[in-house]
């Protein structure tokens, strides 16, 4: 499409409106698009809804800034879908359809929030700098200078007080001498990490991640840990258990915000979420899941174009709550349905394919989403962490495929889940054998200190165990019971042992659904002095 | 090249020249909805192909519409009984599911999608078929009268025959007719459709004639977001119907990794397998079922079915133990007992038996085969 006119620069990334023509008298809609490729006046955009009925000659508006969300009090609980349009306020408008070009404010322009001021007038401030805070449920929500702007900045009046977010609550001077009003909302874009101006302007650091996020599944903490600020990926077949496997992480993790990316997967499963996590009480502190947790939901049948930038929301708020010291885990269902979305896009622009006609920068792409994952120290000394959890949906269960390659080389843990496994129903589904995590060593002095001086070797030795159980039991499967040593059978026994009672673990069971990790601490030094037993026959 | 447009033509390209004149309607693609659909069999334009009565006049409502807000859907909660014990007591369909039937070439996968039409307890039925041979379509017509159920029934029909572009419509005419039926007259609407594998090759078909890029074996980079645009019709609505769908996924050669089926399965909550002229114990799941069983059904519904499967797998195993000639202890040949008669008294596919008395005949099964205290059952 053609889009500006001649004096208005056109800008990569910006976010367009296409406006159809309308049969006079009726409501002009306005579908929002994305810049994909500027070539002199010309631009290619990307429509994130339905295109039916658009047509050369139609107006095209630029709106001057790049694809953003809205983020202060309120974006908790919300489910939004992957342009940041609350789904429950769209139901309230306009019924049980979603109807094109039609958009809501994310956060509610009546929702009153108590402000209390932090900063006072005269004092010096740079962006990202706590100005006050607002009471958010159980959270304290800090309002930060707007991360947008630049320098230091000296605060000129400030006010307390119940507002709505839009109210103006502070006035900021830059060193250039310009004035600028601030509110409790703030707009950031989401294909820029949210903290690169205040890490380069030295306001936040990043950290390198020492403490793992404890899920309560066995298999996770104990043997393929994940850190508070790092990466995983789920990949498996259809049916293996990425779902359940994740919902399972959300709910138990010992995280203060969740945010649930589900990206053009079932809408039946966000629903199964949506109607649960009210009900279910949050382990550590108490409310209900759903006040620590945000829903990007853009399922499957919603437009594709938005949900390749689902993600890059979700990730954004995280990165905000990040921002306040909280931790922040993001688990997203699927990154391959985000990965084909590009593909599509790029098939779109006749960019030259790929392998399996994935574009050239699927690989970038992927890094560069979980590089987004992190920990933050902020000016105020509070740290926050943000945790990117994927899962791959690889086309025919081949973990050769692209998505599931560019997500390993990227990812430092791996939870690979098999057909094997599942059809035994042996779940979660993770295949131990394959599966690793890259921060066994970096966590080490964690464990030390947590979980005492003999875990690791505890770990590593069991997992000695299921190497050598493993190899007994194929060649058992050649020569039968009777082919294989009275030795090497107990080994082979131990080693379903730990499978049977440690590595499986039933997510429809009350009990065994969760295990905290004082009492895996307990149950695997009973399991390895189990295993340390000698038989006698 | 800037004012030029694709087109598709519904009917082929054959024998039209460059001089041929174009005329845009202004509209897109509609189904007829009125009451008098019922009984009635369309083509994949929408025109009916039955030579009953003229519809031209009749309603219609747009194909392709809006996708359902996921906040408007509620929680799958009621069980579709078909009547058929693989399915209604070992992997339930429950209102809302969209489910494939996982299939190879010369398999009764049709016989028995035709079985459920007539026999599942929803209020409508519509039938879409693509790229059928008529043989088939035949038998299905037949089969829908003669049990009397035409007057619930829909059908939209593709034979084997007709135009390519005109089967890529049928599903669009069926779910948007059932999604209507669902939404505006509250009704519990089953859409089955077969055979979605005809119908992925059509999308193939285009694709190529477009010159797009494909990314597997000649399917496009979008062969999952189209399928799922359809699959996800699949809803039970707040306040309103809902539209179950169940399909056929034939697997090219016998592949379940091949595209059309990995992409299906990716999609739908769950599978059927159909091979061997039965249904798969093992390999079949129903996402769902667990919204269902023992909340309404029977109490003993949940136990009855693991312990059933756990004995029929055992048999399996002592039916390997037996062809590799191994001892077979006293235990094992009772699971063999057992796996027979659970082949004949469940499994085949013309068995037709209510939930409650397929649960009671499981309990009979099992007293039959094992003494009391082998049957482990936990309470
Ligand atoms: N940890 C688990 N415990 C018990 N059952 C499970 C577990 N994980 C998966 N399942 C079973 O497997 C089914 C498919 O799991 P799901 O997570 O939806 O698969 P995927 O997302 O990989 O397609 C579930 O409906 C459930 O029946
Ligand atoms: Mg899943
Ligand atoms: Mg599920
Ligand atoms: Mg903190
Ligand atoms: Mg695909
Ligand atoms: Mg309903």
């Amino acid at each position: 499409k053609d889009v500006g006119d001649a004096i208005t620069p056109l800008v990569k990334n910006e976010v367009v409106f296409i406006c159809p023509q309308t049969i006079p008298g009726t409501k002009q809609e306005k579908l929002k698009a994305e810049v994909l490729r500027v070539r002199g006046r010309r631009a290619d955009v990307q429509v994130y809804e339905d295109t039916t009925g658009v047509a050369i000659g139609d107006l095209v508006e630029q709106s001057g800034e790049m694809l953003s969300v809205e983020l202060g009090p309120g974006l908790l609980s919300q489910v939004y879908d992957g342009l940041q349009n609350p789904l429950h306020r769209l139901e309230v408008m306009n019924g049980r359809f979603l109807l094109r070009g039609e958009v809501a404010a994310a956060l509610d322009r009546n929702a009153k929030w108590a402000f209390v001021a932090k900063g006072r007038v005269k004092d010096q401030l740079k962006p990202g700098d706590v100005l006050g805070t607002v009471q958010e449920g159980r959270f304290t929500h800090k309002i930060m200078v707007p991360f947008l702007l630049r320098g230091t900045l000296t605060i000129e009046w400030i006010q307390e007080g119940t507002f709505p977010v839009e109210t103006v609550i502070a006035r900021l001077r830059d060193a250039k001498g310009r004035l600028h009003e601030v509110s409790m909302v703030q707009r950031w874009p989401v294909r820029v990490p949210l903290p690169v101006n205040l890490i380069k302007e030295g306001s936040s650091e990043r950290k390198f991640p020492t403490q793992p996020i404890i899920t309560t599944l066995r298999l996770i903490d104990t043997f393929f840990p994940i850190a508070k600020g790092g990466t995983g990926c789920i990949p498996g077949p259809f049916g293996a258990g990425k779902t359940v496997l994740q919902n399972l992480i959300s709910r138990y993790s010992d995280v203060d915000i969740v945010i649930v990316v589900a990206c053009g997967e079932r809408a039946g499963e966000v629903v199964e979420t949506i109607t649960e996590f009210p009900k279910l009480q949050d382990p550590h502190t108490g409310g209900t899941l759903m006040d620590r947790t945000i829903i990007i939901c853009n399922t499957s049948s919603m437009p594709v174009a938005a949900r390749e930038a689902s993600i890059y929301t979700g990730v954004t708020l995280g990165e905000y709550y990040r921002q306040m010291g909280y931790e922040v885990l993001l688990i997203a269902d699927s990154t391959s349905r985000w990965a084909q979305a590009m593909r599509e896009t790029s098939g779109r622009l006749e960019e030259i394919p790929g392998e399996e006609a994935f574009p050239a920068y699927l690989e970038s792409s992927i890094r560069n989403l979980y590089e987004r994952a992190g920990v933050i120290r902020t000016n105020d000394n509070s740290e926050g962490s943000l945790t990117l959890i994927g899962t791959v949906s690889p086309a025919g269960g081949n973990f050769e495929e692209p998505v599931t390659q560019g997500t390993l080389n990227t990812v430092k843990t791996f939870l690979g889940l098999t057909y094997e496994r599942a059809y035994k129903r042996f779940y979660p589904a993770v295949d131990p054998l394959q599966s690793w995590s890259r921060y066994t060593e970096q966590l080490a002095p964690w464990f030390l200190e947590n979980m005492g001086s003999s875990w690791l070797d505890g770990v590593a030795h069991i997992n000695q165990l299921l190497i050598r159980g493993d190899e007994i039991s194929r060649m058992m499967q050649v020569t039968g019971e009777e082919g294989v040593s009275q030795a090497d059978f107990v080994i082979e026994q131990k080693s379903t042992l730990v499978d049977m009672v440690y590595l499986q673990q039933d997510a429809f069971d009350d009990v065994d659904v969760s295990t905290d990790i004082n009492r895996q601490k307990h149950s695997f030094s009973l399991l390895v002095s189990i295993v340390d037993t000698e038989m006698v026959f | 090249s800037d004012d030029l447009v694709s087109l598709q033509a519904f009917s082929g390209t054959k024998g039209l020249s460059n001089n041929a004149s174009v005329r845009f309607l202004g509209e897109t693609m509609q189904a007829i909805y009125s009451e008098n659909i019922f009984g009635r069999i369309f083509n994949g334009s929408g025109v009916p192909i039955d030579n009953g009565p003229g519809l031209t006049q009749e309603p219609k409502v747009a194909i392709n519409g809006p996708t359902v807000n996921p906040v408007s859907r509620v929680l799958a909660s009621r069980m579709i009984r078909t009547n058929i014990p693989m399915i209604d007591v070992f992997n339930c369909l429950v209102e809302s599911q969209k489910i494939p039937i996982f299939s190879v070439a010369g398999e009764p996968f049709n016989k028995f999608l035709g079985r459920i039409g007539v026999q599942a307890d929803a209020d409508v039925v519509i039938f879409a078929g693509l790229g059928l041979i008529f043989d088939d379509y035949y038998s299905f017509k037949k089969m829908f009268e003669d049990a009397g159920v035409m007057s619930r029934t829909v059908m939209y029909v593709n034979l084997a025959s007709d135009p390519v572009v005109e089967r890529l419509m049928v599903p669009d005419l069926a779910l948007a007719v059932a999604e209507k039926l669902a939404v505006e007259e509250g009704k519990r609407v089953l859409v089955l459709m077969t055979d979605m594998t005809a119908y992925a090759d059509a999308m193939k078909e285009i694709g190529i004639a477009m010159e797009h890029i494909p990314s597997n074996r000649g399917y496009m980079g979008d062969l999952y977001s189209q399928l799922a645009r359809r699959y996800e019709k699949a809803c039970d609505f707040r306040g309103a119907g809902s539209v179950t769908i169940l399909s056929v996924t034939t697997m090219p050669g016998n592949d379940v990794t091949h595209p059309v089926p990995d992409n299906t399965g990716y999609i739908t909550e769950g599978q059927f397998y159909l091979h061997n002229g039965v249904i798969d114990p093992f390999g079949s799941l129903s996402r769902l079922k667990q919204h269902v069983i023992g909340k309404q059904t029977r109490e003993d519904h949940s136990q009855i079915m693991n312990t059933m499967i756990r004995y029929y797998s055992e048999g399996v195993e002592a039916e390997q133990k037996q062809a590799m000639a191994f001892d077979l202890s006293e235990f094992d040949h009772k699971l063999l007992k057992f796996s027979q008669l659970f082949k004949q008294q469940f499994m085949r596919l013309d068995i037709s038996m209510a939930l409650e008395p397929a649960l009671d005949a499981c309990w009979v099964l099992l007293a039959e085969c094992f003494d009391k205290e082998e049957v482990i059952i936990k309470q």
